[in-house]
């Protein structure tokens, strides 16, 4: 039998069968409630980016019962969500989908299936170091810090093109430019990373996460 | 009236010159109508936002947000942890009654506090100032400061996302929540109710990682207020504030709209009707000013 | 007659009095309505008003009483003079509640209101006590037919209450199809686990109850009589015959399952591809341990096929099965993936359903299965191959994509097929081929006959008539355990697809009705729906020209006939109707209190203004069971229509006699029209309305259009246009 086959029964032998399923209720935030999902689709209607998305809630939870795993944790729809929780009032079984979808973006994330670029993995990435640095998000640089994401020349390009929004709030006293030096930030910085790394040691133990 | 106390947790945005700093100075000179104490919660952190999760993790999230929670209870020991930020709000509701929810989790954030010396026993109450401002005043409170009235303008309320879902005020719907409007009318202006977008998401942090489809969502929510016929937006949150405000300008050189639109803080609305001035009211941070809020201010 | 004193009480309270000239109306009364006693009162249901009109039964010897004030089925209790004849002019919700405000439309009002007056004394003149029926039933004791589920709680129940009764089980146990079950769906909190039948418990006390007779390796051989006298004949298998006397009968037949093997493009008939039941049967042989296949080998994957050869194209399979949902299946098959699930949480269970319907509290339970892992996905299945391991091929609806799965065992959940006897379209069919002399027909019958469950002597057929895909039912959601025969009720699956809950609930409201039926029958009253009634038919046989169309008429096959075709009535199977009075061509039947005099004589009291006065009339026949009470809400909520009609209650639209249109025509009506059920409507007793003549010349009135009332009825309205005059205005 070649390889190929193999592969292919090894997937077929997976489908519709709990295997996914329980990887995700282990190391998935709320991962315990993708199977009470009763298909009704009312996330995928109340969704703000609905159309942009490649699979709705809905299909995600789907597809993880499906045994679809490799398309589950590669796909950039749990990144679109806004954290609007729309889904969440609306949803008759209240499963906390906002939380799933959080908890599959950051597992897909850490373990390296997320897609490479995908815009908002980058920036929330960009967030959280930003304020794990200072205790408090210093929005100047969090802001130049996406526009130069890309690379040099994109960036200065994007940060142009948002001069005027950069100048106006500067005028009305909402961005302070000195903070590219500083700014706001927490007096025990010590002891606030002190208890970012022993919370992420917790969780990347209880995960199995490499650090 | 006692005068009232809270714990205040004032969040990035609000800092002094940060994007939401008007809300800030609205908010101080409010509440200084109302008779409000608010003490900063000393040294207080990051809540995380929604955002964090993708690098963050759950357990962090939580630990950092009951770093505040400790801080509170030692040196504010009592007094209910009151938001301005709807983020702020969230995340820390979000970690309180995660961690009143399980025992595991209490245990885990406690050993990563421990890392700093600190302890959270639970209890935390956490509020947003809306919920304030409704539950321990009532719209009848409210109005006693009241000198001026706001009558003659027409707002649209954008109550958002984040104070509105999941938790929202009580008593409210999530599809069509009322406080807004009853706020406005309070003070003598005219809400819209007729308003269609009010719980729509803005886009969030999505506006700096997809900002065609933020965009998209922002068009809706100012295009839809002048279909009301408003002549300003309220909101109760600062990323709804910024992301209405600051993106006006480049949806019309983009699509070639005319929107100038101006969004204000209930809090600044408040701060005019209680006689405050318009740099009371921070309206000087408005990058789209509010004209007829000014000159009711000035009258 | 001589003794008969008619009195009128005209009513000028509700406002009666300020809408209403009442001085003109108790003249009327009295002049063209010829009531020897007349008098009105400001409230006459008040205490004051019903003593005055008791005192004048009692004191003045008044057999015959018109009360001209509210509707008819307003103030029962207070208008209750059982011991006079008694009519009601609908003044109030018939005439001031409808009329348009204002005095431009007095006249017309006092007009709705004299000839109102003018009908209530018309009819009660021709109106007679009843006298109730001499020839009263008395047997109080239950028979039911089946000791399944159904059966038992029925019987059960009835005996509790202190009924006598007879359970008749065709099979060597009780028990039925809840004997074949490792455990049914839950019906208690939480509603989280399968439960124990608790068929054992329920069989031992029936089977130990002093009150209850069981005949085991039973069925009926004939069924006779009528409620309270009912005759069977008890036939065992051995052909040993035992006969009981019952007042009345419980029919819970049950259901058998769907034929599998009619299933071959679900795999059904090959191996390892079973049925709901066979798994139960394989789940029963395990008793608590690893569930295994026929082949022995353990199972450790199984699929749940839904809806296999149900809801026609809705469901799975052909499409060419059963076109209904029956109900249970979704439950049974969460419960049996927990089966699995309880054994084995490492058991793959995945259902595949279209839409998953858990009724009642049945959501718990889905909720428990999706908490124990059962998949479950939304599918509609395109094959299944038996064998060793079979393959489902299916789409899945929600990921929109074609797709198979492996399973040891993919479980079939078909449908329930009641077991309701003969289907009476098809026998009265080959009865009249019979009839016609045709050898075959008559063949046919016999083997026709054989599967029959009550073998009743009845003239319309041998069973209980079936209203929908072959359940024995006269309307399931408006007259449950109702039955197209009088003192026959169906309880469970016979009736209607169901689960084990529902059907202990139909089998102990069935009993209470058996009960109802026995009591009325011992009184000569009538049962449901015109309870308490105690006119009956009444014929002059020597007028009858045995043409039958009443025996053929008669909804609930009261009727049967003797060897010289006449119609032999049996007034307890009777739900006072009146059909077989609306067939009669020669007129000869008739009730104490409901006649073709009653009503004709109010047509004819109607006073016809001038051709050329622009006041037509228009003559409404109001079925009492549906149009005229929504005639009377158009009242209550003030509806407008117009004065122009004047309304008789009929009590069903099948009594209408054709004569009462001939004799409105001539009398100067403009128009006639039919208010009620359609023909084919089934919603009230499964009658429908029979067919008239001029059938063809009926067309439907406009709902929208003001002017004829009771909107609510107005898709089920009928207008008919007479030879001569005009439709209403």
């Amino acid at each position: 039998m070649s390889n190929a086959n193999v592969q292919a029964n090894l997937s077929n032998l997976a489908r519709y069968q709990n295997n996914f399923l329980k990887e995700v209720e282990a190391n998935v935030e709320e991962g315990h409630m993708v199977k009470m999902c009763m298909q009704c689709g009312v996330c995928a209607g109340s969704c703000p980016f609905g159309p942009d998305w490649e699979h709705s809630p809905q299909k995600i939870f789907m597809m993880i019962r499906a045994g679809k795993r490799d398309e589950v944790l590669g796909s950039d729809s749990m990144f679109m969500c806004t954290s609007c929780y729309n889904c969440i009032v609306r949803c008759p079984r209240q499963l906390p989908i906002t939380h799933i979808m959080h908890g599959l973006a950051n597992y897909a994330h850490r373990i390296g299936m997320a897609p490479k670029g995908q815009p908002t993995r980058q920036f929330a990435t960009l967030f959280w170091n930003n304020l794990v640095k200072k205790g408090r998000v210093n929005e100047l640089t969090l802001t130049l810090g996406h526009y130069f994401t890309n690379g040099l020349v994109s960036g200065i390009k994007t940060a142009l093109g948002m001069q005027s929004i950069g100048l106006g709030l500067f005028m009305a006293k909402r961005l302070n430019p000195m903070e590219i030096f500083g700014g706001h930030g927490v007096k025990d910085l010590k002891g606030f990373h002190a208890i970012v790394a022993k919370a992420k040691e917790i969780e990347d133990r209880k995960k199995g996460f490499t650090a | 009236m006692a005068k009232k106390e809270y714990a205040f947790y004032p969040g990035c945005s609000s800092q002094l010159k940060a994007s939401a700093s008007n809300y800030l100075v609205s908010t101080n000179a409010m509440c200084k109508a109302l008779d409000v104490k608010l003490t900063e919660i000393p040294d207080w952190n990051c809540c995380g936002a929604s955002v964090g999760y993708c690098e963050g993790g759950e357990l962090p999230r939580i630990a950092i947000n009951a770093r505040n929670f400790a801080q509170a209870e030692t040196h504010l020991p009592g007094q209910d942890i009151v938001a301005t930020c709807a983020a702020c709000w969230l995340g820390a509701r979000e970690s309180k009654e995660r961690l009143d929810g399980s025992a595991q989790l209490m245990k885990e954030t406690n050993e990563a506090l421990a890392a700093a010396g600190l302890h959270y026993s639970g209890g935390a109450n956490v509020r947003h100032m809306v919920e304030v401002l409704i539950e321990d005043f009532g719209y009848d409170g409210l109005k006693q400061p009241m000198k001026k009235s706001l009558e003659g303008i027409k707002f649209a309320g954008y109550v958002g996302c984040q104070t509105n879902r999941p938790f929202g005020i009580v008593g409210e719907s999530f599809e069509n929540p009322l406080y807004l409007d009853k706020m406005v009318e309070t003070f003598g202006g005219e809400a819209l109710t007729a308003y269609d977008q009010k719980v729509t998401c803005c886009g969030g942090a999505l506006a700096f990682s997809e900002p065609e489809k933020s965009q998209k969502q922002i068009r809706d929510i100012v295009e839809s207020a002048y279909d009301a016929g408003a002549e300003m937006i309220v909101t109760p949150c600062p990323l709804c504030q910024a992301n209405v405000e600051v993106y006006q300008s480049e949806i019309n050189k983009k699509q070639g709209t005319k929107f100038n639109m101006p969004v204000l803080y209930y809090s600044q609305l408040m701060t005019i009707a209680y006689g405050g001035s318009a740099k009371d009211a921070g309206l000087n941070g408005q990058l789209i000013r509010a004209e007829k809020l000014e000159k009711i201010a000035g009258k | 007659m001589a003794d008969n004193k008619f009195a009128a009480y005209i009513c000028s309270g509700c406002g009666l009095g300020d809408k209403l000239d009442i001085k003109t109306l108790e003249k009327i009364a009295q002049k063209e309505g010829k009531m020897q006693v007349v008098k009105s009162h400001p409230f006459l249901c008040n205490a004051e008003g019903v003593q005055m009109i008791n005192d004048d039964i009692a004191n003045e010897a008044v057999t015959h009483v018109c009360i001209a004030a509210c509707s008819r089925r307003a103030k029962t209790e207070a208008f209750h003079f059982p011991t006079v004849a008694m009519s009601r002019a609908n003044l109030r919700e018939g005439v001031i509640w409808i009329v348009a405000e204002g005095e431009a439309h007095d006249e017309v009002r006092q007009e709705m209101a004299n000839d109102y007056v003018r009908m209530g004394c018309a009819e009660l003149k021709k109106m007679k006590l009843p006298a109730g029926n001499p020839d009263t039933a008395h047997s109080k004791r239950i028979l039911v037919v089946g000791g399944g589920m159904s059966g038992l709680t029925a019987a059960f129940e009835a005996a509790e209450a202190g009924y006598e009764t007879v359970l008749v089980e065709k099979q060597s146990q009780l028990g039925g199809w809840a004997a074949k079950l490792w455990r049914r769906a839950p019906f208690k909190a939480p509603h989280a686990e399968p439960q124990d039948t608790g068929l054992t418990v329920l069989a031992a006390k029936v089977s130990s109850h002093p009150l209850i007779k069981v005949h085991l390796n039973s069925s009926l051989a004939e069924t006779a009589g009528a409620p309270g006298r009912f005759i069977v004949k008890i036939a065992q298998e051995s052909g040993a015959i035992t006969e009981e006397t019952v007042g009345a009968i419980v029919q819970a037949t049950g259901f058998t399952g769907y034929d599998i093997t009619k299933l071959p493009e679900l795999g059904g008939g090959q191996a390892n591809v079973v049925d709901q039941a066979g798994l139960e049967a394989l789940a029963i042989a395990a008793n608590g341990g690893a569930i295994k296949r026929a082949d022995g080998k353990e199972v450790k994957s199984a699929v749940f096929v839904q809806c296999a050869g149900q809801r026609g194209s809705g469901g799975n399979g052909s499409g060419r099965h059963l076109d209904y949902c029956s109900g249970h299946c979704c439950a049974t098959s969460i419960k049996q993936a927990m089966y699995f699930k309880d054994q084995n949480p490492d058991i793959d269970t995945v259902v595949m359903y279209s839409d998953l319907r858990v009724p009642g509290m049945g959501e718990d339970f889905y909720r428990s299965a999706q908490e124990k892992g059962v998949i479950f996905t939304k599918a509609k299945v395109t094959a299944v191959s038996g064998g060793d391991a079979c393959k489902v091929e299916f789409k899945d609806l929600i990921l929109d994509e074609d797709t198979s799965v492996d399973a040891d065992l993919v479980v079939l959940a078909t449908g329930q097929v009641p077991s309701a006897g003969v289907e009476l379209d098809a026998w009265t069919q080959l009865t009249a081929e019979a009839d016609g002399g045709s050898d075959e027909a008559k063949q046919k019958i016999v083997v026709m006959n054989k599967t029959s469950v009550l073998n009743l002597t009845y003239r319309q057929g041998p069973d209980l008539p079936q209203l929908k895909q072959g359940f024995a039912d006269s309307h399931f959601i408006c007259f449950p355990y109702e039955t197209r025969r009088t003192g026959i009720y169906a309880a469970g699956p016979v009736r209607r697809p169901m689960d084990m809950l529902q059907a202990t609930e139909d089998a102990t409201g069935a009993a209470l009705k058996a009960i109802q039926a026995v009591e009325n029958a011992s009184l000569g009253r009538a049962a449901h729906p015109r309870s308490g009634d105690l006119s009956y038919p009444l014929v002059r046989l020597e007028g009858c020209t045995q043409c039958k169309r009443c025996t053929v008429e008669c909804p609930f096959g009261a009727i049967d006939e003797d060897e010289r075709r006449f119609p032999v009535f049996n007034e307890q199977r009777c739900r006072r109707c009146g059909t077989c009075m609306g067939a009669c061509p020669v007129r000869v039947i008739s009730f104490e209190n409901y006649s073709v005099d009653t009503v004709g004589s109010q047509i004819k009291a109607v006073d016809m203004p001038d051709e050329f006065s622009e006041r037509p009339r228009i003559l409404i026949l109001a079925c009492e069971n549906d149009a005229y009470p929504a005639l009377d809400m158009a009242g209550l909520s003030r509806t407008v229509y117009s004065a122009f009609v004047r309304i008789i209650p009929v009590r069903c639209l099948g009594s209408v006699n054709t004569i009462w249109i001939t004799d409105a025509l001539n009398s100067g009506f403009d128009g006639v029209m039919m208010m009620g059920c359609k023909k084919g409507d089934d919603y009230c007793q499964g009658l429908g309305t029979r067919p008239l003549p001029h059938e063809q010349d009926r067309r439907h009135a406009d709902p929208a259009r003001p002017g004829t009332g009771a909107r609510r009825h107005a898709g089920s309205r009928h207008h008919r246009q007479p030879a001569r005059g005009h439709a209403d205005q």
